[in-house]
Parts: structure tokens; sequence; C-alpha cells
């Protein structure tokens, strides 16, 4: 603990580069993910082969991602766009799975009525599936952005920045302090941001937490019983 | 108006969901499409707002062949109430109600306003206008689909089953809502659903549907029940299609007879035989249930008139059909129907013989004027098509 008191601008720094690494191909994921896996929905045979592809990506271990992308698109082994790259592959894989599903998870039946009352497809995607296919995406999102924090630290394997250089230097040093901050910092990382997406995802979907209210029904004009009819 | 000619629809795998249907649905009139489960009646009535293209023929809304028009603007026209009402879940009602006039280009700010009004005409507290749908009851969710469709003011209504997932109080409740408000406003509606009581109870006319989406019989309510054109409509209407078509009858002829009434202070007082019923009454006249010998002697116990009585039957109110009158005489413990007045006060008593015989005359008249039809070489059929 005392060291992460002492060196607590250097860590602060460490998680500025961490979240950089992690959230950035989060975001890049989420922009392909989002078009791609709502328009392979339509075709099942898309829709297949794109998932086995997504679960193929994912088997890759991310240790011969980082080593093997330099060479296949020409950069340096120490550049940080090697984890961009090798985490957005990660990301979208988890999530051109999980847009289908959380489009899945709409109502059939508002979606049709939807159309019956007169909305244009591009409208009805934006302003009624994705909406309401919120919950099940945000909870995907969640399960991605852990992951991509948790694997930018093995990049540090390959020198790449971020909170798992304390392990690598604390191991090198032999010094289990720095280490434990390492760990410490990671956990606290990915707890505060799956709590602040959680927080997010209430917040954009007010209708999933109302209370049904049970009170008298509001029949303007209409006899008791029916009333109480409808209340029960 | 709209029309099908020679409407088919067939799936790649060979099903016929309906079979060459022609039909000519009125303006301003109430249809219902009614039949089984799979015979082709919610096919046929989602056809109309391009929600399913039929293989074959042509649908038209007055004159214009719709499968001509563009599909979205099509169906701003034409409102939409499905089974479950179809709400948008993450809207509160005023949007819900709100969605077709946006969608039509009308500001959020004016179709929120006449949301509202439209919310009170179909009996909905404007106050439930910031909840979400699934914070209202299954009867006030339909209230809302119904408000919904009302919304933009659209010529023709589509209704799909809309009130058979509610229970049967809210239902008639919804029911006599909806006849309220076709008298008021005069729409197109298409009305679809299995229950054949629902059907002759709301239609101006109803088409039956039968088994591989053929049309069976098109014509007024009260024609399917007493003159079903085929075998498959006759054993769909019911075993007691007869008794329903007593509801197309007027009972304002039925004889009122004087009953013995009594108050709960008069109780004590009563001397009856065996066999006797008395109906008890409030002081204001309403009835409260029958009384005969044994529960005269229980009141003079002075047990509470509640436990001393035996339940009263279904009541006959002014304006009402031979059907309610039959049924409050055979559902009275005693025989005898109960007619009361638009307040509830009882004004007389009915007997099941005098509601048959009456009914009885009414064919009779009905046969001397087909017969005048007859020889003075007059349609037959004076009902109308």
């Amino acid at each position: 603990m005392r060291w992460l008191i002492d060196n607590f601008s250097v860590v602060v720094d460490l998680t500025k580069t961490h979240l950089y690494l992690a959230l950035v191909p989060l975001l890049i994921g989420l922009l392909i993910a989002v078009p791609v896996g709502t328009a392979i929905r339509g075709a099942s045979w898309l829709r297949k082969i794109t998932l086995i592809v997504a679960g193929i990506a994912f088997t890759i271990p991310s240790l011969a991602l980082f080593v093997t992308i330099p060479s296949v698109v020409g950069l340096q082994i120490l550049d940080p766009l090697n984890v961009v790259i090798a985490l957005t592959i990660y990301s979208t894989a988890l999530l051109i799975r999980a847009v289908p599903e959380a489009l899945d998870s709409v109502p059939a039946d508002v979606v049709d009525s939807a159309t019956a009352m007169g909305f244009t497809r591009l409208r009805r995607a934006l302003t009624v599936e994705l909406p309401l296919a919120l919950p099940v995406l945000v909870a995907n999102v969640r399960v991605v952005a852990v992951t991509n924090i948790s694997l930018v630290s093995v990049g540090s394997l390959i020198g790449i920045g971020g909170l798992g250089t304390l392990f690598t230097q604390g191991y090198q040093r032999d010094y289990p302090d720095q280490i434990l901050a390492g760990i410490i910092a990671i956990v606290v990382l990915a707890l505060a941001f799956d709590l602040l997406l959680f927080l997010v995802g209430r917040a954009l979907t007010p209708w999933t937490r109302q209370q049904k209210v049970r009170r008298t029904p509001l029949v303007a004009g209409q006899s008791a019983a029916p009333a109480a009819g409808e209340a029960s | 108006m709209i029309t099908f000619s020679g409407v088919t629809k067939q799936y790649p795998d060979g099903t016929t969901a309906v079979d060459n249907l022609d039909l000519e649905i009125d303006a301003e009139s109430f249809t219902v499409f009614v039949g089984p489960s799979g015979c082709g009646k919610t096919t046929s009535m989602r056809m109309i707002n391009r929600m399913i293209t039929p293989t074959a023929g042509t649908i038209t809304v007055d004159g214009r062949d719709i499968a001509q028009t563009d599909a979205v603007k099509l169906r701003l026209g034409i409102g939409y109430v499905i089974q479950s009402a179809g709400l948008l879940p993450h809207r509160t009602v005023v949007d819900n109600v709100a969605t077709v006039p946006v969608l039509r280009g009308d500001s959020r700010r004016n179709a929120r306003k006449a949301a509202l009004a439209v919310l009170e005409r179909v009996g909905l507290d404007p106050a439930l206008a910031s909840r979400y749908p699934g914070q209202l009851s299954g009867g006030q969710q339909q209230r809302v689909g119904v408000a919904r469709a009302l919304a933009a003011d659209p010529p023709i209504l589509l209704m799909d089953e809309p009130f058979s997932a509610v229970d049967p109080v809210v239902r008639e409740d919804l029911q006599a809502e909806m006849q309220r408000l076709q008298a008021e406003m005069r729409k197109t509606i298409v009305f679809v659903t299995h229950d054949i009581d629902e059907a002759v109870k709301l239609g101006d006319r109803v088409a039956v549907f039968g088994p591989g989406g053929r049309l069976q019989q098109y014509d007024a309510p009260d024609t399917v029940l007493s003159a079903p054109a085929t075998d498959f409509v006759a054993s769909f209407v019911g075993r007691d299609r007869g008794y329903r078509g007593l509801s197309f009858r007027t009972a304002d002829q039925v004889p009122l007879h004087t009953i013995r009434t009594a108050t709960e202070k008069e109780l004590p007082a009563l001397r009856l035989e065996q066999g006797e019923w008395v109906l008890v009454v409030t002081d204001a006249g309403v009835p409260r249930g029958w009384i005969d010998v044994t529960g005269v002697e229980g009141a003079r116990a002075g047990r509470p008139v509640s436990e001393c009585t035996a339940a009263g039957g279904s009541l006959f109110s002014p304006g009402s059909d031979l059907r309610q009158a039959l049924d409050a005489a055979i559902s009275s413990p005693s025989g005898i129907g109960v007619a009361v007045d638009a307040g509830g006060a009882v004004t007389g008593g009915i007997l099941g013989s005098e509601v048959i015989a009456k009914l009885a005359e009414q064919r009779a008249a009905e046969d001397r004027a087909r017969g005048e039809h007859f020889f003075t070489a007059q349609p037959a059929t004076p009902d109308g098509p």
C-alpha cells in the first residue's frame, strides 16, 4: 500500500493510458457491430457465418495477436496501436453476437405494430428497436468493457503501457508492493467502470424500472363494476 | 370503401391462408371478420394495410389499388389495434398516443396536446399520460391502443382481436366503449375476432371465414344467426344460435305484470304459501333478492336479509331485447323476470312463456310480410342483400 500512496501520480498516469487502450477498442467495436449486427439479422445464413467467424476470432490467444499484428499491418512492435487493433477485434467479435441477440429481445408485436403504424424501416430501427434492445446490449457492453480492461494488462508483456507495467516491473524487481498496487488499481478501475456503465444503462432505460402502479383505474364516466374488474 | 377482388394468399410451403376472397366493405361500416384460428381472417385484415402482400388479386381503398401506393403513407392513414395493444414500452402513454401524428410531421408539442384530448375521449384519466404502458392494467393498455389508433383521425381502423386478452367484465366495457365511439365518429372499422358473440354484438356486417381461408358468409349479424349460409357457419355460430338470435328482437311488447314486493321492514309480517315468492326491495324500489316462506321464517328469527333471500336473476331494463327478457325470466329463482326502470327500481315482472309467445307473434308477422312480398312480386328478402 505504501508504494501505491507514494507513487499515486504514476498510477494515475498509467490508469489514463490503460483506460484509453481499453475503451477506444470498445467504441470502435460498437461503431462496427451495431450497424453490421443489425444488418445481418435479416439473413440467417449471414448471421450464422458472422457468428462462426466471430467465435474463431475470439479464440485466438491475446498474446499471439499482439505479436502477429505488427507484421501483418506493418507497425512497430512497441506501437500502442497494436493493442488497440487486437482489442478491437475481440470487442467486435463479442458485440457482433450481442447486437442481434439484443434486437431479438425486442417484443415482436411491438415491432409489428410500429410497422403497421407507419414507421419507416430506419426510423423504426433507431427509435424503437435500438432503445428497446438497450438493456441486453448494455449488459453485453459491460462484459466487453471489463474484458478489455483486463486484457490491456497483457499488452505490458510486449512492453506497451497501462497498469500492466506495474506487474512486469514489480516482478523484475521482485517488489510485491508494486504488483499489489497494480492489482488494486485494475480491480478498482474495472469495478468503477462497470458501475458507471450500469448507471448509464439505467438512466437510458427509465421504463424498465417503473413499478406497476395499482390504484383504482381511472375510467371516467363508467360504472364501478368494470373499473373494479380492470384493477383485478 | 375497401374492396377485395379475387384475393388469395398462398405461402411458399403451399398452405393457402386466404382463398379467392371477394368482399366489399362499406365506408363507415363496422365489419367483423370472424372464424376459428387459421381461417385467414387476420391475414385478410393485414393485407389492407400491406402488412401482408397477397399472391393474387387486388385490394382497393376508395377505388385506389393499394399495391400502387406507398406502404408507409398508406399505413399512416389506417389506425391499427392489436391484441396486446402493441404499445411502445419505452414511451409514456401520451407519447404513444402521439406517435402517428408525429410520424405524419406534427410537432411533438401539438401532438401531445391532441393526444391528451384523445385519451379523455376513450375514457382514460389524463393523469395516466405520463405513465409507461407497463404500469397500466390490461384494459387500460387496450384503451391506450385504441386512442393511439384514433389520434391521427384516420378514416379506417383495423382491429385484430383487440379485446381477447382482457377479462370478460373489462371486455364488455371496452366493447360498449367501441360502440359509443363508432356512433360518434363513423369510421370504417374492420374488426377481427374468433368470438361469434363479439362479432354479432359489434358488427353491422359479419364475414364468417372457414377452413382453407374461404369466406363462408357475409351478412348482417341477425341473418348469420337465423339463416347460416353453410353447414360450417351453422356449426360455428353454435347450438344456441337460436337463443343468441333473440338479441336482435325487440322486447318492447312483452307484457309486464305486477309482482309482490316487500321492504325489509315488512318482512316479519309476511304470510306466504309454500312455493310463493316475494321480491325484497330497498326503500327506493331497487330489487335485493327473492324470498319464500323459509326465508321469511329466517327473517323473523332475526337473520340478515342477505342470508334469507335467494339472489335475484339478471334484470330486464328498458330498451332490452328478447334475449335479456328471457334470461331475466329463466335466471330468476321465482321464474318471474324482474323488469327495472333506468334508475334501477322495479317496474314489473316478465313471464318466460310470454316472451316465447311474443317471439312466435313476431315470426308470424314476418311470415305474413314475406307472403305479401311474394304475392306483390317484390324482392323476397326484406333485410337487403
